[in-house]
């Protein structure tokens, strides 16, 4: 009884967390301009259905400029954070780095301190140097808040690693950069891949610096929701949303597959220890 | 023997300190990017919350003038005579900049400057204490000369006295201000309140849940965790629009509870644009964050413990109590610092759906940055906030550590 009441309750938080999720997926296909069920659309009425809102994405020029600005932001902000992340990562194994606990502490902090404040201090700072209304500022600072979750992946990814693996091809006579991208590189990618994966949603995602850094010419997806919500209320951000829902659903799977792949690895690690 | 062993001592450490020097030049490159892309522009806040020379740099001569001034009175013949010098020989813009500052100690004290300097320059009249209150009688009164003389401070502390809810009297004492203008203060405790709010509904709403997803077979709760993961994936602010959609007056929630007859059409309820939303949205927002650390310790509890404390005859809810929860806590930790962490800056969620009752620290802020323009202020909001934040991180940080944050 007790129990059947527990898994009745797991079960609704889980609709909780998923449904608002869905609600937005039939709207997207409205024929209506409106935000809400029309009765043909609750009669199941196929005329209250329509594709107009993804045509209307499509061809406007202004999403697809959005989507150009947000893939190159992401891609070049993600591939700048995981090098950078996964090293850091490497260096913090060391349990004896002095300052460890100092210098992990600001690493992360970009996870932490509050979006508006980052922006606030980024446009005077970037305004001063001329990188705001550039693509190369909001690259920079999507990077800063991407580096956390790839410091933070490989670190786990690391935590179960075989360090002999890598000085066994360093007594091979591998050189450590040759022994690195060998020996070490292949076993912790799963760990950097779910790290990127990680940086690049952050970035896909991020709207306030865009906001504050980024002129007209810079604008990402968004920001155009952004822009939508404030100003034009219209389902075509519902279409837009839907895809993004399709998009991070991807991810995960990809990150999930990665994490198990990254669990067995370890698995088979410890079980040659053992 | 007795020579080698120094010696190899003094090897290993040479070889350990290389080590740890290796190391150092592998974290080098992020920490130094994150200290100059992110660390140093937040610390250009803390200046800034105390810096302010845009006004005494555009009317050096009235702030050499006003620092002899003793406040009690008006000031006398002399000061009025160096701001009209000011005001004659400034330059445009730097007259404008200082214009747009002063703004922001007198309401309207930017056209009162731009206006008086027209005006002198207009006339030919020499400018003195009459002719200034002729063109604009509020040159007559203390409280503007006082409000004029802390703008001119270069370093001052006049906008934590704000953020605070203080103001400078006539007598330029800090006094509080009136209780209808008290707006930071309550600002901050209600910002503390709602991020409370919604870590205790993440905890009454996750730890149900992490607990039920640790209890099943470790297959069935791999599928189940993608419901958790999915929102915790997907972007902020299509979640944020998801609520827009939900919660609107005409929203499938308001006329899910009419078809039921819950409610009448008159009487649909207000659940966008006030604190309800931002409530709401925030805890589905966060509350993955919750899960997570939750599930993760839950998984480590070996569940031989629980069922040693029942054979012994504990009745189930007993041996929860007294072996299951208290192994727990570290997961309730972890997730409630993170998620009222998390809460305290938040910025878009209440922008877009919690209105005006359910607005945040944040968004005055972003206020101040974007429309009023009052950049001291915002710094000196900021410098607030993120102390609150760096405390509570601080915490995190001692007792939890890095390793606690589990992102998958």
């Amino acid at each position: 009884m007790m129990a059947r009441a527990l898994t009745l309750y797991a079960g609704l938080v889980l609709f909780f967390l998923v449904a608002p999720l869905l609600v937005i997926v039939p709207l997207s296909f409205s024929a209506e301009p409106y935000f809400t069920f029309t009765p043909a659309m609750l009669s199941l009425d196929p005329d209250g259905y329509s594709l107009r809102w993804y045509e209307a994405v499509l061809s406007n020029p202004a999403w697809l400029r959005a989507l150009s600005n947000s893939l190159l932001i992401g891609i070049a902000s993600t591939l700048l954070a995981t090098s950078l992340g996964t090293l850091a990562a490497l260096g913090l194994q060391r349990r004896d780095l002095p300052l460890r606990g100092l210098i992990t502490g600001i690493l992360i902090s970009p996870l932490v301190v509050p979006i508006i404040i980052a922006a606030a201090g980024m446009y005077f700072f970037y305004s001063q140097i001329g990188l705001t209304g550039s693509l190369l500022g909001l690259v920079l600072a999507h990077t800063a808040l991407g580096t956390p979750f790839v410091v933070i992946t490989v670190s786990a990814t690391l935590s179960g690693f075989d360090w002999t693996l890598p000085r066994a091809a360093a007594s091979l006579g591998a050189d450590p950069v040759t022994a690195f991208f060998r020996v070490t590189l292949p076993l912790i990618l799963p760990g950097v891949i779910s790290g990127a994966l990680f940086a690049f949603a952050t970035s896909f995602d991020e709207v306030v610096m865009v906001l504050f850094l980024g002129g007209p010419e810079q604008r990402t997806i968004p920001r155009q929701i952004w822009t939508g919500i404030r100003e034009e209320i219209s389902p075509a951000i519902l279409a837009v949303a839907t895809i993004l829902v399709l998009l991070s659903g991807l991810l995960l799977v990809a990150v999930e597959l990665l994490r198990r792949r990254a669990e067995a690895l370890r698995t088979i690690a410890n079980l040659n220890a053992a | 023997m007795s020579t080698s062993g120094p010696t190899l001592a003094r090897q290993l450490g040479r070889a350990e300190a290389k080590a740890r020097l290796k190391s150092f030049g592998l974290v080098a490159p992020l920490l130094v990017f994150i200290l100059a892309s992110f660390a140093l522009p937040i610390a250009t806040l803390l200046v800034r919350s105390v810096h302010n020379p845009e006004v005494a740099a555009a009317l050096p001569a009235t702030a050499a003038a006003l620092q002899i001034w003793d406040g009690a009175r008006l000031p006398d013949e002399a000061a009025f005579g160096a701001l009209a010098q000011d005001l004659l020989t400034a330059p445009e813009d730097a007259l404008s900049r200082a214009a747009s500052r002063f703004n922001s100690d007198l309401p309207g004290g930017r056209a009162l400057l731009l206006l008086t300097a027209r005006a002198l320059k207009a006339s030919k009249d020499a400018p003195s204490r009459a002719r200034f209150v002729q063109i604009d009688p509020r040159w007559g009164e203390q409280q503007v000369w006082v409000q004029l003389g802390v703008a001119l401070e270069v370093w001052t502390a006049k906008n934590f006295v704000t953020a605070m809810d203080y103001r400078y009297d006539e007598n330029r004492a800090v006094v509080a201000q009136p209780r209808e203008k008290q707006l930071y203060v309550t600002l901050f405790l209600r910002t503390l309140w709602v991020a409370g709010a919604v870590t205790l509904l993440c905890l009454v709403l996750g730890y149900p849940l992490a607990y039920v997803l640790a209890q099943a077979p470790q297959r069935l709760s791999n599928i189940l965790m993608i419901f958790v993961l999915l929102p915790f994936w997907t972007s902020l602010i299509v979640r944020t629009t998801s609520w827009i959609v939900l919660l609107q007056d005409h929203g499938p929630i308001n006329d899910m509870l009419l078809a039921l007859g819950l409610i009448d059409d008159k009487s649909r309820l207000a659940l966008i644009y006030n604190a309800t939303g931002t409530l709401i949205a925030m805890t589905h927002i966060l509350l993955p964050f919750m899960v997570l650390p939750l599930y993760s310790v839950m998984r480590g509890i070996p569940p031989t413990l629980t069922r040693a404390a029942l054979s012994l005859g504990a009745p189930p809810f007993l041996a929860f109590l007294r072996v299951f929860l208290p192994l727990s806590v570290p997961g309730i930790a972890a997730g409630s610092l993170l998620v009222f962490i998390l809460a305290l800056g938040y910025y878009i969620t209440p922008a877009l759906v919690g209105g005006l009752s359910g607005e945040l620290y944040s968004n005055q802020i972003a206020f101040h940055m974007q429309s009023s323009l009052n950049w001291g202020l915002a710094s000196a909001l900021s410098v607030i906030l993120l102390s609150a934040v760096i405390g509570f991180y601080f915490v995190y940080m001692r007792i939890i550590g890095a390793e606690g944050l589990r992102l998958t």
